[in-house]
């Protein structure tokens, strides 16, 4: 069969302990060709081990990785990483600092490919700098050579290790974009490495969410967003209230009201309602006070608090009519539920 | 005559910077075979001999319990004591006086109290010889002022005065460098809380020095107890000066082994205490120290400290170049030649910059072994070459002399065993340096490379060692520097007719033409000269 009936990469059963830490426990993963896989978990869940596993800096303990349908590691099979065709871009990029940009990104290529790295130069959009040395370059300019670097040489996948941490914020929004851009005009495929919600979203054509060592869930970002697998995972991706609630067919009983269900349940729930799907409407006499606002100028996030004490979040336009002690009416559209195994 | 003195002046209080993790994939089997290749050559030979002193079975145990060896021990440790504790307490004034007093042109004077160090203790004791003899500059001096007699330079008194004036320097140089990064924020909290400036200082100043004190300390000890030259120039009896009579004076070389094998287990047992005083606290703060305050000198105590730095410096450094000089014009007067000092200069060079090359070379496969595959075996072939430096010259030579004659005969008294032992002798000069500048490399660069499609030799060429390569430079020079000053183990091992500047000094003071020494001295000091003050100003940049 052609490489390309392959996923890219598939990982089974990875299993690698640091010591008495478990980074990697029984990690599934399957990436398909093209297009960009975001692998989403807190710190210390693992994602990096995993990116170096695959890389080939480290060895699992147990499991079994094939790139393009050709085992790279498992029982019996080791090849080195040089061999693998995988290119990596490191969280603080690597550069060589003895090299010119030109020699950093030449350095993957056979000698006297310079067509090759003028052309790559080009698709970063860093044409001309190609003499330069690494340090001379801003952090987003020394974020493109590292990806020029990892791409020059075509390989199959391309492994990004929390790219943009090491970027300041509002440069990273910008860098975050072009770096899609980039990828996609290379037609690579790549799998990038993050802790922050929002970019895994953003950047991902897929997205693998990641806990304790094991990946819980993959799917498009609008599925893992919206259906998400349970509860920790609906959590972690988004802000939401958790209330425990009692669920039958469309509609949940909880102790905020009743609620439309997304999804139909029935018997005992966890609900999240999420801050975007509660609507304010003021109300002079309505049960709910505004306790707090933060302003983000293209919304804002409401603190409210409940006849009983309870505190409930909403995302609204930022309207001003909402201030600290206002009181308000609320309605809430479709919430999620998920059965009660204590997953939080 | 042990020089091992640049590694550590930056070791204690400069913790190297995080090398983030290492690879933890197996270190490829060319790295292993040159460890094995350099650990070899180094410790076989030390292993052969200890063997041998074992073996020697009864001989060995009677010559071991004699009363000579006992006689014997007690000076070498009574010397030992006594110039590590006086080099302690000159060392750490001189330390004091330039960087927390507001000694005017602190500065000059740290670095001219720094400066001794380019004279090698045997051109010290050879200096000292002779102007406190009875016809010496010093004595005419003091005579002139009506002084009748002064205490005569040799002996004991001789011996811990030259290696005194020659060891201070390292506690000096150490110590200024941990005074210098010492947290002042610490010495305020106490002064805060109602300590006052004696109390502070010796409650929680003394002990942040407290590691880099043992430190010196612990250089000052090595030094001396494996100090050669100026011991038997100076006609005092300690272990070096007897092993080497009694391997000159006899066919059967035992007893010199037995003896060198005591003057290894007292390096252990001081070794052994270093380790017991450093303690277990950690003294390095996290956070940037705040700047020191200077101490205020009152007037009789600046001309106190004046005249004492002063002193200091006339007998370690102004003395010895001024003898020197006013010896080469006497003898250049007298028609004394020049072409033996400039021959042997020629040995000197060619011997140690071979020696520096194939250290820098050794020094790769150590350096990154221990610290990107780091595990209990590299950790030990690290450890070994260590081991082997903290060692006697003439304990490590006699190993090599041993080794040669018993099992590689065509080595003995040729140029690969001479470059062998230095090479084993000041090995972690160069790989210490090495290691240095490695821990500073992101471990990433090097998986970038490999990712990018080299093999780990590659990434080793290409890679590794270019970033490496300052700190491997540095400790070249380093080795280089210690091998054209070396004496014992040059003098046992070196082919017959082949003379070194240490040589030629040595064997011109020991038949007592002072004056032919004057030329291959001068030398060796102006050569030693050059790194040295690089060295010392790259100490006061940091």
């Amino acid at each position: 069969m052609s490489p390309e009936a392959f996923p890219v990469i598939a990982a089974t059963g990875l299993r690698k302990s640091f010591g008495d830490v478990v980074a990697l426990d029984g990690f599934d993963l399957e990436v398909p060709r093209g297009g960009i896989l975001g692998l989403l978990g807190p710190s210390g869940c693992g994602k990096t081990t995993a990116l170096r596993v695959i890389a080939g800096f480290e060895t699992p303990d147990a499991g079994s990785v094939t790139l393009d349908g050709e085992p790279a590691v498992g029982p019996g099979v080791w090849v080195p990483p040089e061999k693998r065709r995988v290119g990596m871009v490191f969280q603080d990029f690597a550069l060589f600092p003895h090299m010119t940009v030109a020699d950093n990104i030449g350095y993957g290529l056979r000698s006297g490919s310079s067509r090759r790295v003028d052309e790559v130069l080009e698709l970063v959009g860093l044409a001309g700098l190609g003499s330069r040395m690494p340090h001379e370059l801003s952090g987003g300019e020394q974020q493109r050579v590292a990806l020029a670097r990892a791409l020059a040489p075509k390989p199959r996948v391309v492994l990004l290790d929390g790219p943009f941490s090491n970027l300041d914020a509002p440069q990273r929004d910008r860098v975050r974009r072009e770096v899609r851009t980039i990828l996609v005009e290379a037609r690579a495929s790549a799998v990038f490495v993050t802790h922050d919600q929002e970019e895994a979203l953003a950047m991902s054509d897929k997205v693998a969410v990641m806990k304790d060592g094991r990946v819980l869930q993959i799917a498009s970002p609008h599925d893992v967003y919206h259906h998400p697998v349970d509860c920790w995972v609906a959590r972690f991706l988004g802000e939401g209230e958790l209330v425990p609630g009692t669920a039958s067919g469309a509609k949940v009983e909880t102790l905020l009201g009743t609620f439309r269900l997304a999804e139909p349940a029935n018997g005992p729930v966890e609900v999240i309602i999420r801050p975007e799907v509660v609507r304010l409407y003021p109300d002079a006499g309505g049960p709910v006070t505004v306790v707090d606002r933060e302003f983000y100028g293209h919304d804002q996030l409401i603190t409210l608090e409940l006849a009983d004490g309870r505190r409930l979040l909403s995302r609204t336009k930022p309207n001003p009519a909402f201030a600290v002690g206002d009181r308000v009416r609320v309605e809430v559209d479709e919430v999620m539920a998920f059965p009660e195994h204590g997953h939080v | 005559m042990i020089e091992r003195p640049v590694p550590v002046l930056e070791a204690p209080l400069e913790p190297a910077a995080p090398a983030g993790r290492p690879t933890r994939v197996r270190p490829p089997w060319f790295l292993w075979v040159a460890g094995i290749a350099v650990l070899v050559p180094v410790a076989l030979p030390l292993l052969l001999m200890a063997g041998r002193v074992i073996g020697a079975g009864s001989q060995s145990w009677n010559l071991l319990f004699s009363a000579r060896t006992l006689e014997l021990l007690v000076q070498t440790l009574v010397l030992t004591v006594a110039v590590t504790a006086s080099a302690l307490v000159v060392g750490v004034a001189t330390a004091w006086l330039t960087v927390r007093t507001d000694l005017r042109a602190r500065r000059v004077w740290s670095v001219l109290a720094a400066l001794p160090l380019v004279i090698p203790s045997y051109v010290l004791a050879l200096v000292f010889l002779s102007a406190f003899g009875v016809d010496g500059v010093v004595t005419r001096l003091f005579s002139s002022f009506g002084v009748e007699s002064i205490p005569a330079a040799s002996g004991s008194i001789g011996a811990w005065g030259s290696l005194t004036i020659a060891t201070y320097p390292f506690v000096h140089l150490i110590a200024s460098s941990a005074l210098r990064r010492v947290d002042h924020g610490l010495e305020e909290a106490a002064r805060g809380l109602g300590a006052g400036p004696w109390r502070a200082f010796r409650t929680v100043t003394l002990p942040q020095l407290r590691p880099s004190l043992a430190a010196a300390g612990l250089l000052v000890a090595l030094y001396a107890l494996s100090d050669f030259g100026a011991v038997s120039l100076m006609r005092f009896d300690s272990f070096t000066r007897v092993i080497y009579a009694q391997y000159q004076g006899r066919v059967d070389r035992t007893p010199a082994a037995v003896l060198a094998a005591v003057l290894v287990v007292i390096v252990i047992a001081i070794l052994w205490i270093e380790h017991r005083t450093r303690g277990r606290a950690r003294y390095i703060t996290e956070r940037t120290p705040s700047p020191p305050k200077q101490v205020r000198l009152g007037g009789g105590a600046k001309t106190a400290a004046v005249a004492f730095l002063s002193a200091l410096i006339t007998v370690g450094l102004v003395l010895p170049v001024t003898v020197l000089v006013l010896w080469l014009g006497r003898g250049l007067e007298n028609g004394e030649p020049l072409d033996v000092a400039w021959r042997a200069a020629g040995g000197s060079l060619w011997v140690s910059v071979v020696a520096a090359l194939v250290a820098m070379a050794a020094a790769i496969p150590v350096a990154v072994l221990v610290v990107r595959h780091r595990s209990k075996a590299s950790v030990a072939l690290d450890r070994a070459v260590h081991g082997v430096f903290a060692l006697p010259h003439i304990t490590v030579a006699l190993a090599m002399v041993y080794f040669a004659v018993n099992y590689l005969t065509p080595l003995y008294q040729g140029f690969t065993l001479l470059i062998i032992t230095y090479v084993a002798l000041f090995l972690p000069q160069a790989s210490g340096a090495a290691r240095g500048a490695l821990e500073r490399v992101d471990p990433h660069i090097e998986e970038a490379a490999r990712g990018l499609g080299r093999s780990p030799f590659g990434v080793l060429t290409s890679i590794t060692v270019p970033l490496m390569a300052k700190g491997l430079v540095a400790g070249g020079a380093l080795v280089f520097l210690t091998t054209m000053k070396e004496l014992p183990a040059t003098l046992l091992l070196r082919p017959t007719g082949f003379d070194t500047l240490a040589v030629e000094i040595w064997s011109a003071a020991s038949e007592g033409f002072f004056a032919r020494a004057a030329a291959p001295a001068l030398l060796l000091v102006a050569v030693s000269a050059v790194p040295m003050y690089f060295l010392v100003t790259r100490t006061y940049e940091s």
